[in-house]
């Protein structure tokens, strides 16, 4: 080893200036290829989109029969089996369409080359942690205005059009400026507080809808060894689950809306001052599962589900999710987020609610009207118990519960949904502004606060200042509550 | 592309070793380009071609979802000036490059040579590794056997502040209150992933180094314990300087790991937040930064200008390793 010599004097040349030279002669060759012709991003594919077919009662959308249809589905927490039931349906109905179905955990890999290509499939579950933005797909105009439709009449009742079969909110979650629909959510999600009914019994409590009788059952659950609450510390983000409505709950609406609006000191609203120092308490008391800010969100649910902590914020999907680690007798409840005192602005039972999975048709999507018939098809009342009873969630279709066995926690959720009544919120800036919402006001302000790090003065100044930044951001998308 | 013809004036034949005639040197060129034609392309095309494109990206707006973008000039670069969240992911990167390096590089030095030759002198051999040095070896190694991703999610559990290894362990001990958050707390997350990082790639270089160490006449040793120098001085004057050029590799790959895909993945796995780099930004690096902007808030010019950032930073710790390279080689 070591032998080489790297300078040689006698005129010719080393082994190391040849790979000099040769490497300086490799940069130049390169750019005479065509510097500014051959992007990447391509030349925006073929447009070209298959004719339309002919509109019968049967086929309101004007499906071409013989077209090829290509679906991506995201196969997380709700698998993919639902989704090939209904391709089975949309095969029935047109034998002579050829079906290309897939699924994947990694949406924005497979999907994003496509994009940029101009040749995306027809029918696209985004979701899942690599989920595409949808602010800039929109903004793009990437997605097809899915108003077709929604207009058209449903599956069960030709009477009706597909959009008064859908629960409060869908439709509206899928606009984000004015009146084109770009999303589908097909999932209901019920957020909340979670718990097991049962530790709550064997503590002699009863769910607490106020602040003061939330600290006295933590107090209680302390007594016994058991913390109050525990939430995914390393996804902070999961906290305004029961934070948002409770915010809503204690403060109207309008707060809410005008934090989703990125308005000025939106932030600095006394509902949410009140709702930060009521959560902070839960800190400075010792309510919250030591070692929380370092778990993830499967780490807290099985802590959540050993009995080790009372409470946790999270959605529905919570039940498949950590159905491995609960006991059989968990008797898993959601319930709506307690309030401060009542003098609270809405009535206990506020809860936040909304769509999940979102299904969207890209613009460029070749068989446009295939894609929205297999939605249309996913919207039946078949089709939805299909999905309600394998994976325990409701779906965007209103109803769609009689006659099919629910688990408990689903059970739950649809009774929180009826003491909601009207008060079910939708804090928008989940979707509109994904970065601000998980990574700033998530990780960088709550998660802080949670932890100790940050008082709740100190929280709400600091998220104040990231809302502001968003605000005056022109790289993002900007929206408003209409 | 030019060159791509083999030229054929230097394989017929012609007699070799008129070393400084300039028709003769020409003629070597033709031959040598002939044969790299083909290689040097490829690099060229999958290497230095992107990094044009990245460059010309940066001076647009292209979102990374759809074909169409605008020249928006300098715009991404003020940007970048302002963000406050790519300062603290270059100071991290900057970090990791000029740390990593030194502390694996320097347990591995230290390792290796306890492996090879710092054990008890015994009958028939002049150095030797402490003893069950061969068993060492290949546990040291096991490391290198795992995917970096494992390794992430192993030190994922391992971290759990509520029923980890690390915890428990501290628990079992009888250490009760000593119970840190880990990659909860953003004092430690970044020297947790640190630990990962050096954990799983020091075992590659005690196989290195013993490797290079082997090759070392013992004879130099035999000569030096004979003068009555201790362990210290051996490696120092011999096991040091004859290992430099190995050494000096092991840098320059090391710093590739620190600012690419290793550091990246840990982070992305491990850490805190959406995608990783939490808790408070405490954790982030450029290249997990590169893609947060590119495949999650569809900003790939913005992520492209990082990029180039990313690319300086490479290119002066290149700068750094090249000029540590210029010393006299010793031969033997």
């Amino acid at each position: 080893m070591g032998s080489t010599s790297a300078h040689n004097d006698r005129g010719g040349f080393g082994r190391r200036d040849l790979i000099k030279r040769s490497a300086a002669l490799g940069l130049i060759t390169v750019p005479t290829t065509g510097f500014l012709s051959a992007c990447a991003s391509g030349d925006g594919g073929d447009d070209e989109k298959v004719d339309k077919g002919k509109k019968t009662k049967e086929n309101p959308l004007a499906v071409n029969g013989s077209a090829p249809l290509e679906i991506v589905i995201f196969d997380g927490g709700f698998g993919t089996e639902y989704a090939e039931d209904a391709k089975a349906v949309y095969e029935k109905n047109f034998p002579e369409a050829k079906v290309k179905f897939s699924s994947t955990q990694k949406i924005q890999s497979v999907l994003q080359p496509r994009f940029n290509q101009g040749t995306p499939p027809d029918l696209i579950d985004n979701s899942g942690a690599e989920q595409m933005d949808m602010g800039v797909l929109v903004g793009k105009k990437q997605l097809a205005d899915l108003t077709p439709l929604l207009d058209a009449p449903s599956v069960d009742d030709p009477a009706k059009k597909v959009r008064d079969t859908l629960r409060p909110g869908i439709v509206e979650m899928g606009q984000f400026d004015g009146d084109p629909v770009w999303i589908m959510y097909y999932a209901y999600t019920v957020y909340g507080v979670w718990y097991s009914q049962k530790a709550l019994a064997s503590l002699d409590a009863t769910y607490p809808e106020t602040w003061d009788d939330m600290l006295a059952v933590c107090a209680k659950a302390k007594k016994k060894g058991i913390a109050g609450w525990t939430y995914a510390g390393k996804h902070p983000y999961y906290i305004p689950f029961s934070l948002y409505p409770m915010i809503a709950k204690v403060g109207g609406r309008e707060v809410l809306d005008a934090i989703d609006n990125l308005e000025p000191n939106a932030w600095k609203h006394p509902a949410v001052k009140a709702c930060f120092e009521a959560y902070y308490e839960l800190y400075k008391k010792g309510y919250i599962l030591r070692g929380t800010p370092g778990l993830d969100h499967i780490q807290s649910q099985t802590a959540w589900t050993e009995g080790k902590a009372l409470f946790i914020p999270n959605g529905s999907w919570v039940e498949n999710e950590a159905a491995k680690t609960m006991p059989k007798d968990f008797d898993l409840a959601v319930n709506a987020p307690s309030g401060i005192d009542s003098s609270d602005k809405l009535p206990f039972g506020a809860i936040w609610a909304s769509g999940g999975e979102p299904f969207i048709v890209p613009a460029k999507a070749r068989n446009t009207e295939g894609g929205m018939e297999q939605l249309r098809i996913m919207l039946s009342e078949a089709s939805s118990k299909n999905f309600t009873s394998s994976v325990k969630s409701l779906t965007a279709f209103n109803g769609g519960t009689d006659g099919i066995e629910l688990t408990p926690g689903l059970t739950s959720g649809v009774a929180a949904l009826e003491k909601a009544g009207d008060n079910v919120v939708n804090p928008r800036i989940q979707d509109w502004y994904v970065a601000l919402q998980k990574e700033k006001i998530g990780v960088g302000g709550l998660g802080e606060m949670m932890a100790g790090r940050l008082t709740p003065a100190e929280a709400i100044k600091k998220i104040q200042g990231y809302a502001d930044d968003a605000a005056k951001d022109d790289s993002i998308q900007h929206y408003k509550h209409q | 592309m030019s060159g791509a013809r083999p030229s054929v004036c230097g394989v017929d034949g012609s007699p070799r070793g008129k070393i400084g005639s300039v028709g003769m040197q020409h003629g070597k060129y033709r031959f040598i380009v002939g044969f790299l034609a083909a290689p040097l392309s490829l690099y060229s095309l999958f290497v230095i071609w992107p990094f044009v494109q990245s460059i010309y990206y940066s001076f647009t707006d292209w979102s990374g979802l759809s074909p169409e973008f605008e020249m928006v000039g300098f715009k991404n670069y003020t940007r970048l000036f302002d963000d406050e969240v790519f300062w603290k992911s270059l100071q991290h990167s900057v970090l990791f490059v000029l740390l990593l390096p030194l502390v694996t590089l320097t347990m591995a030095l230290f390792f290796a040579f306890m492996l090879n030759v710092g054990g008890r002198r015994r009958k028939n051999a002049a150095i030797a590794g402490v003893r069950g040095s061969s068993f060492y070896k290949v546990v040291y190694f096991f490391p290198q056997v795992l995917s970096i991703a494992i390794v992430a999610l192993l030190f994922q559990f391992a971290y759990n502040p509520n029923s980890g290894a690390i915890n428990s362990g501290l628990q079992a001990v009888g250490l009760d209150d000593v119970q840190p958050d880990w990659l909860g707390d953003p004092d430690l997350a970044l020297w947790c992933v640190f630990a990962v990082l050096v954990w799983c790639t020091v075992g590659f270089f005690v196989v290195l180094f013993s490797a290079g160490m082997a090759s070392i006449p013992k004879d130099y040793y035999e000569a030096a314990l004979l003068d009555g120098a201790n362990r210290i001085t051996t490696f120092f004057r011999i096991t040091l300087p004859l290992l430099w050029d190995t050494v000096q590799s092991g840098w320059a790959y090391m710093g590739i790991l620190a600012l690419g895909a290793e550091s990246f993945a840990v982070v992305q796995i491990m850490t805190v937040g959406p995608n990783g780099g939490g808790p408070d930004y405490s954790t982030t690096v450029l290249p997990l930064y590169v893609y947060q902007k590119a495949f999650r808030d569809g900003q790939a010019a913005y992520a492209t200008t990082v990029g180039v950032a990313l690319l300086v930073v490479t290119l002066l710790f290149v700068a750094v390793v090249m000029r540590m390279g210029r010393r006299e080689r010793l031969e033997y």
